[in-house]
């Protein structure tokens, strides 16, 4: 009887010299940053061209800003990032970073993409965060439980402009969006923004991506002929509701319509998660040292990035540990929030893991506004007024 | 007719302030976005005088001999200083770039200043303005507190989370203690016994004992009607007796009366709103809180913790100093 115990606090020893000598040779965390880079992605206007550095940079700070903290905890973060055309197959690409040590992964890349890495780590020791897909099935019929969200969805983004059209008193809305297929799940978004907040829209119109130049040398001369044309069908209305995504003629429309009324959605003024004009609640500071290290300000998709890189940081900094169990557990308690510079605590929604965040509202120089907008109000939390809430949701988590 | 009596009132009192220096003081509050400092009478409660600064003035603090107004002017990357007598900008401190808060030794012959841009926080030598060192710490360094006897100084960093214990010999890191989501203030009791350190985003006062440097408790907030993520507590200020203090709680608009024995908040007091930071009186009968975005600062009276007035200053009041004489 006595030697089992006897083996068994040795073991315990063991265990515990183990433990300690670890914590003094500081905790590793690698995170695997994978994005899709569309080579030559023609936009409108040139200054709309995305940076190198788009997105990726907001994970570098992330893991300068954790690394500054694992300085005082012996936590070590480190970054490895992937960049993927279109077409590439990710699964290589996971299975290495995993087999070089990562579990935590930071995604760029489409809904397809997203799922496709989900369902690749499932039930494996993965957390996933989708920074980039806008797309609500992920956050409804397609969501995974190791799939969390930083990334506002269309909804999110749908509902914090109507509110703000809807306080504008622009109830009316002309709604013109494009023929592919993410132009079309956006326009569905604001269809639905438009129901729940009691907007009208008057009249809608597709505009049929057919192909050819963005911009040409005069083309401007004819694009000052086809806009107002194009819109002047349509019936009386407040607002212009662009859904255009592919970014095809979205941003020809303001000063063009056919009625002189102010454009919004896909140009305009448009919702986005951060702007890099954004200095309010003490942005300025993430918004500098941005800058000082991507030579750019800071874009949505860059705090989206950072956002995600911080709660695994924030997870490893307070269970002091670099377990991805433990930090996804850390995660996913009802009681985890981070700050993210927009006011007040970030949390997660338990039903679907999309990060509850507000929405700025900003055109091409400056933030507009807010949303959620004074006034919406919920019994749980208003930023629940921003996207698919809780008995809305399709989503069924696998426990 | 008004008009004169008026004056005639306040120029009365201008020199009954001159001659009679423990019976009023003068507060000093520094205007965000009015790139300006609201000079207010604490006696008759009004504005006296608006000083112009250099651009963004925030954390604002004054020489314990009442002489020199210290404020850090965020945008100008640098700290202005003022002469308390003739309002006039006397000189400039080497502060690192996008200085916020920062405090005073007791023997009056250091800043310690908190560099958010760099997290660093700078130690400036007021005897001869220069920097005597740079300490590197979390990320976005902002609260500081310096312990009575002035062997510590406690910053705290707003996203990494932590209250830094700064040995102000050595200026090495003794301890670091995690504290809730964004740490904005660090204020030490008198005796030396514990420090509040102030989570924004959290929603908390964690009270670190001194000795142990370890959190002994934690308060937390709740205002009825008003939704928990606009409890913001950002400064923080604790009477001499370590009794009572008083805990500004952000776009609540409230400030929290808190028992600071037991730990109960007493009382909430609605003041303006976005209130900011906190000053006392020497005299202790009141505390004044910078209510931002509704361009006011409110007199509460540390007794009854009733807010008796609320005066009109410049655009975005952030931070107040009273005057020791």
């Amino acid at each position: 009887m006595k030697r089992p115990r006897r083996l068994l606090s040795l073991v315990g020893l063991v265990a515990c010299v183990h433990l300690s000598s670890a914590a003094q040779a500081a905790d590793k965390v690698s995170i695997g940053y994978l994005q899709t880079v569309e080579k030559g992605r023609l936009t409108i206007s040139v200054l709309d061209q995305p940076p190198k550095n788009l997105g990726l940079a907001g994970a570098e700070v992330g893991i300068n800003d954790n690394n500054t903290t694992g300085r005082f905890t012996g936590q070590e973060f480190s970054l490895d990032d992937v960049k993927l055309a279109p077409d590439d197959d990710m699964i290589p690409a996971l299975n290495k970073l995993y087999g070089q040590g990562v579990r935590f992964f930071v995604l760029d890349v489409s809904a397809d993409n997203v799922l496709k890495a989900a369902d690749h780590f499932k039930s494996r020791d993965v957390v996933i965060f989708n920074a980039g897909a806008r797309d609500n099935r992920l956050r409804n019929e397609d969501c995974r439980s190791n799939v969390i969200h930083t990334a506002p969805s269309r909804a999110i983004l749908a509902d914090g402009l109507a509110q703000y059209l809807i306080w504008k008193k622009w109830r009316d809305w002309f709604l013109v969006f494009g023929s592919n297929p993410a132009d079309q799940a956006w326009a569905a978004s604001l269809r639905r923004a438009a129901t729940r907040y009691g907007a009208r829209i008057v009249t809608e119109k597709e505009y049929v991506d057919t192909g050819g130049a963005r911009q040409t040398d005069s083309g401007h001369a004819q694009v000052q002929k086809q806009m107002p044309v194009f819109t002047q069908d349509a019936e009386d209305h407040d607002v212009v509701v662009v859904a255009d995504e592919s970014e095809v003629f979205g941003t020809y429309l303001p000063y063009r319509t056919w009625l002189p009324r102010p454009v919004t959605g896909s140009a305009g003024l448009q919702s986005v998660s951060w702007h890099p004009a954004f200095e309010g609640w003490g942005a300025a500071q993430i918004q500098n040292r941005f800058a000082k290290h991507a030579g750019r300000r800071m874009k949505g998709i860059d705090m989206q990035a950072w956002t995600a890189i911080r709660m695994v940081g924030e997870a490893a900094t307070r269970t002091k540990s670099a377990d991805p169990a433990k930090i996804d557990a850390y995660i996913k308690d009802p009681d985890f929030s981070i700050a993210a510079f927009k006011g007040q605590k970030i949390t997660l929604r338990d039903w679907n893991l999309q990060l509850r965040q507000p929405v700025l509202l900003a055109d091409g120089k400056n933030v507009v506004s807010i949303s959620p907008q004074a006034g919406f109000l919920h019994q749980f939390s208003e930023l629940d007024t921003l996207g698919y809430d809780k008995p809305e949701s399709s989503c069924k988590l696998e426990k | 007719m008004k008009k004169t009596a008026l004056a005639l009132l306040t120029s009365t009192c201008m020199t009954c302030l001159a001659s009679l220096p423990s019976a009023a003081f003068t507060a000093y509050v520094s205007n965000e976005k009015g790139n300006s400092i609201s000079v207010i009478d604490t006696d008759t409660k009004e504005v006296v005088k608006t000083i112009k600064t250099g651009n963004r003035p925030r954390g604002i603090t004054i020489s314990h001999d009442g002489k020199f107004i210290y404020v850090c002017v965020s945008d100008d990357d640098t700290i202005e200083v003022i002469d308390a007598k003739t309002h006039q900008i006397v000189g400039t401190l080497p502060s690192g770039p996008d200085p916020e808060l920062f405090v005073l030794s007791p023997d009056g012959k250091r800043l310690y200043v908190a560099n958010e841009d760099d997290n660093l926080v700078t130690v400036i030598n007021l005897e001869d303005n220069s920097v005597i060192n740079e300490i590197p710490v979390g990320v976005e360094p902002e609260g500081m507190g310096v312990s009575p006897d002035g062997k510590f100084v406690v910053n705290t960093s707003e996203t990494t989370n932590m209250a830094h214990f700064i040995d102000t010999d050595s200026f090495e890191i003794t301890h670091n203690v995690l504290v809730d989501s964004r740490p904005r203030f660090a204020e030490f009791k008198s005796d030396g016994s514990e420090v509040w350190v102030s989570s924004e985003i959290g929603g908390t006062v964690s009270v670190i004992d001194n000795a142990s440097r370890e959190i002994k408790h934690k308060i937390s907030f709740a205002i009825q009607g008003v939704v928990a993520e606009a409890i913001q507590p950002v400064g923080v200020r604790i009477t001499k007796d370590g009794k009572k203090a008083f805990v500004s709680l952000g776009p609540s608009n409230r400030v929290a009366m808190v028992n600071a024995e037991t730990y109960e908040v007493e009382k909430y007091i609605l003041v303006g709103q976005r209130v900011w930071q906190l000053a006392f009186t020497p005299d202790e009968k009141y505390v004044i809180s910078t209510n931002g975005n509704s361009n006011d600062v409110t007199f509460i009276e540390v007794a009854s913790g009733k807010a008796v007035k609320s005066v009109a200053v410049g655009q975005l009041p952030w931070g107040v100093v009273v005057s020791p004489n």
